[in-house]
């Protein structure tokens, strides 16, 4: 390619779907957005397991029974701010500060873990009651959905903590920021997906 | 060691035992030689561990090839038992076998033959095509395949160790519930696709990333070869469907392993979920193997008409109608669910007009021939065959989308030679005019011409004689999945459909004679212009096999059909004297993590089959270490020399514009 033909190629003259190959930068979060649109596909499936089964109590206990919107909304809350301070601490990768990064994502860590603990406690209350996930098909779906979000939490919170080890080794070197990027779009997209589990398991449960 | 003892190994099975016996002793030889000749390194450096996305193609269709045997070797069995157990006659499979093979047949031909070869051509074909060095990540391309061949290496386990599942390729519960599989079989079945079908989702998104965002400069939509807008459909369709599948596989293994009541008959489970979340995966499958081969066909037919495709447009259009529009038929699986007279009606209406876009690839096909010079080698009788072929079909298909008919039809051997006659007329047609069309490019040299064709004339009668009389059996009232019937008058015609098989058998046997043959021949039939059919696509400007970079220049593109482009364009003189000028690149590093990570899935998923929970854990502990390893790699890439890609070409003289 000469550097005229070079020029042309990168000016905005030549539509974007023609000037070749993209930058791995590019490439690499394209390919974790179309991972985490699978990811929503497998949420797709058990949400319409839920809505199928919710009804199915065989007798035991129900949904508007077993819930308690006050710690569900904590549980929201947590959630949602973690998101924000990931997003602080993803501006801080970016100008590559790493005194804000760990700040940032240590706060993020922190509202993570206290999410999951709110979750255990009332996943361990439930099975206190005999509303284990063997009881109804009711319960196997809400379980099975809010479980697979939670270990997805589970899994975000170790990923965020290699990502630190990554940072205190590698420094912020392309391949390190690269998947912080792609770190920072999996924790919002589980905030996508507990917005829809809020809205479907527990607000529906007091319709 | 949990469930596992020594009862687990079939020791009082003849057939079992000689079996895996003589598979074992293949084995064992295949792995003597190749450790007495010293071949280790060289497997190691350029296949096990190679991230060249042509390797990795050529190792999926390899893998695909071996349980096509596999997979055929059930098909023959299947059909001898029917052509002896007639009336008094019980045949030589007891019942509980006989549903293992009809259930490994289904899994295997599916999930382990034609998926891997659709994946094989797709992976070895993109890059080139779209004028690329390599996929968008090629380790995680390496990891796709060992995932896959880690799910082919369960199945087979569980010829020996234990059983398979007896439920049918789709286990649909409650039958596969523990209250009716308790044993392993069905265990075997889940994992062994749920490790398969993460890599098979990984390379979706791969391929897709690759066709979205890695195209030569000047490649628009509009420029892409047709195999491309195929795979392009597929993958996206690979996406889409394939985490339907893993969550539904995930919420049976949780009735099965935690007491779930997802699907049980009691405490308010739902079979019937299962078998519609199966189908949303399942209906789209479907198109996932035959986009490709449509792919396939438009290439061959274009390339040796000597013309470019008729109506490249409607082609594509038809293609991605067919991508949406396979996500809204996949009740007619079920017309006897009991759904109600407006649901079956709209399902029915759906499967009616996905045929519509089908019928407009078959006459674009068919014009392209008309008034082209054809050349009628190998893969043009395979595309011809499965034009006649694929349309009786899809005919035999829209007959069952009528909901009455279907009433009548369902289950029925009908049925089993309607997606037989798509499946083989289709995807293996198709995939069998890919390897004969795309061998030169990948191993240099052109495959035996006169076999291939004997080979395609096998398969082809063999076929015919084989599901023929499925259709007519089907309409007297046979069943599918029966191991013995009592109606002798319908012996005659499943002793024809045994011959077929065996027709079809001597052409697997023949394809083995070919690849000898055209290996021993391999100087005569040699291909060093890199272009042996005058071909149309970039993947035939590169040198027979190409390097591993593919091209040292990227091609500009400029149309459709850019190789014929650039072959009719008048070079001039200061072109052709000009020097190219090198520069070093940069091809990714050779990585193990792919075949570790397939090693710790093996131990995984064997030791969750067996209730082995230290074994699971050392198998999880195994992977997450083998993960964290990769993350810390920093030495991805190696560089090549500007000296030994010009010497490369000079070698081979590749030809290109000066820049």
């Amino acid at each position: 390619m000469s550097a005229a033909e070079q020029a042309l190629v990168t000016s905005d003259a030549v539509p974007l779907s023609l000037r070749g190959p993209a930058p791995t930068r590019v490439v690499a979060g394209y390919g974790f957005w179309l991972f985490l649109l699978s990811d929503i596909v497998i949420f797709a499936a058990l949400f319409a397991a839920y809505a199928v089964l919710s009804g199915e109590n065989a007798g035991g206990p129900t949904a508007a029974e077993l819930f308690d919107k006050k710690h569900v909304l904590i549980e929201t809350a947590c959630l949602l701010a973690s998101s924000v301070t990931c997003g602080f601490g993803s501006l801080a990768v970016q100008s590559g500060d790493r005194t804000s990064t760990y700040l940032w994502m240590a706060i993020t860590f922190i509202l993570g873990v206290t999410f999951l603990s709110l979750e255990v406690s009332e996943f361990s209350h439930m099975l206190s009651i005999d509303a284990g996930p063997s009881r109804s098909a009711f319960l196997s779906a809400f379980f099975t959905l809010v479980g697979t979000h939670g270990l997805h939490v589970t899994i975000g919170l170790c990923w965020l903590v290699i990502m630190l080890l990554q940072v205190a080794t590698l420094g912020f070197q392309p391949m390190v920021s690269r998947r912080f990027f792609c770190f920072g779009l999996f924790w919002h997209a589980l905030d996508i997906v507990w917005i829809g589990v809020f809205t479907i398991v527990y607000l529906g449960a007091h319709l | 060691m949990g469930r596992l003892s020594w009862a687990a190994i079939p020791f009082d099975q003849p057939v079992v035992m000689i079996a895996s016996g003589t598979v074992g002793f293949v084995i064992f030889c295949v792995l003597a030689l190749v450790t007495v000749k010293g071949w280790w390194p060289y497997l190691w450096r350029e296949w096990i561990t190679s991230v060249d996305h042509k390797r990795i193609g050529v190792m999926y269709i390899l893998l695909a090839l071996l349980m096509l045997v596999r997979g055929f070797s059930d098909a023959m069995l299947m059909r001898s038992q029917l052509a002896l157990a007639a009336g008094h006659a019980q045949g030589y499979l007891p019942p509980e076998h006989y549903d293992q093979i009809f259930s490994a047949h289904g899994t295997i031909m599916i999930f382990f033959v034609a998926m891997p070869f659709v994946v094989g051509l797709m992976n070895f074909v993109l890059p080139l095509q779209l004028g690329v060095r390599d996929v968008a990540f090629p380790v995680l391309n390496s990891v796709s395949f060992w995932l896959t061949a880690a799910g082919v290496l369960l199945v087979n386990v569980s010829l020996v160790v234990g059983e398979f599942a007896r439920t049918g390729w789709l286990a649909y519960p409650p039958l596969s519930e523990v209250a009716y599989s308790p044993g392993v079989g069905v265990d075997y079945y889940l994992w062994s696709l749920q490790i398969s079908g993460l890599g098979t989702l990984l390379s979706g998104i791969n391929l897709l990333t690759t066709i979205l965002k890695l195209r030569a400069p000047g490649m628009g939509y509009r420029q892409m070869p047709i195999f491309c807008w195929t795979a392009l459909a597929s993958n996206l369709l690979i996406v889409a469907s394939f985490p339907i599948l893993t969550a539904t596989f995930a919420m049976l293994l949780l009735d099965r392993y935690c007491g779930f009541h997802f699907f049980t008959n009691d405490l308010g489970g739902n079979p019937m979920m299962y078998i519609n979340l199966i189908w949303s995966w399942g209906h789209p499958e479907v198109y996932i193997l035959i986009l490709p081969a449509f792919g396939v066909f438009s290439e061959v037919v274009a390339t040796f008409s000597g013309k470019p495709l008729f109506g490249r447009r409607s082609m594509v259009m038809a293609t991605m109608v067919i991508c949406v529009l396979s996500f809204l038929v996949w009740l007619h699986h079920f017309f006897t669910m009991g759904a109600g007279a407006d649901v079956n009606g709209f399902f029915g209406i759906m499967t009616m007009i996905i045929a519509v876009p089908t019928g407009v690839k078959i006459f674009n096909w068919l014009f392209t021939l008309y008034g082209g010079r054809i050349r009628f080698t190998v893969p043009v009788y395979w595309a011809i065959g499965f034009m006649v072929t694929f349309v009786i079909g899809g005919m035999t298909g829209v007959l069952m989308a009528i909901p009455p008919a279907d009433f009548v039809l369902h289950n029925s051997l009908f049925l089993i030679a309607h997606f037989h006659n798509v499946a083989i007329g289709g995807v293996v047609f198709g995939v069998m005019a890919g390897i004969s069309y795309w061998f030169p490019k990948a191993f240099g040299f052109t495959l035996h011409e006169r076999l291939g064709k004997a080979v395609f004339w096998c398969w082809f009668v063999g076929f015919y004689l084989a599901f023929m009389p499925l259709y007519v059996l089907g309409l007297m009232g046979a069943t599918r999945r029966m191991q013995h019937y009592s109606n002798i008058h319908w012996q005659p015609l499943m002793l024809v459909a045994l011959a077929g098989a065996l027709l079809i058998l001597l052409g697997i046997a023949l394809t083995g004679v070919q690849l000898a043959v055209s290996i021993r021949q391999r100087e005569r039939n040699r291909d060093v212009t890199g272009d042996p059919w005058n071909g149309r696509t970039l993947e035939w400007s590169t040198p027979s096999p190409p390097p591993a970079w593919n091209f040292s220049h990227l091609p500009q593109v400029g149309r459709a059909d850019a190789f014929w482009a650039t072959k009719q364009e008048p070079v001039a003189a200061e072109d052709r004297n000009a020097k190219r000028t090198y520069g070093s690149l940069h091809i990714p590093r050779n990585n193990p993590t792919g075949v570790y990570l397939a090693f710790f899935a093996v131990l995984l998923g064997f030791s969750l089959i067996w209730r082995i929970w230290w074994g699971a854990g050392l198998g999880l502990l195994g992977a997450i270490v083998v993960g964290l390893m990769q993350a810390w790699r920093t030495d991805g890439e190696i560089e090549v020399p500007a000296e030994k890609v010009e010497a490369f070409e000079r070698i081979h003289g590749v030809k290109g514009r000066a820049v």
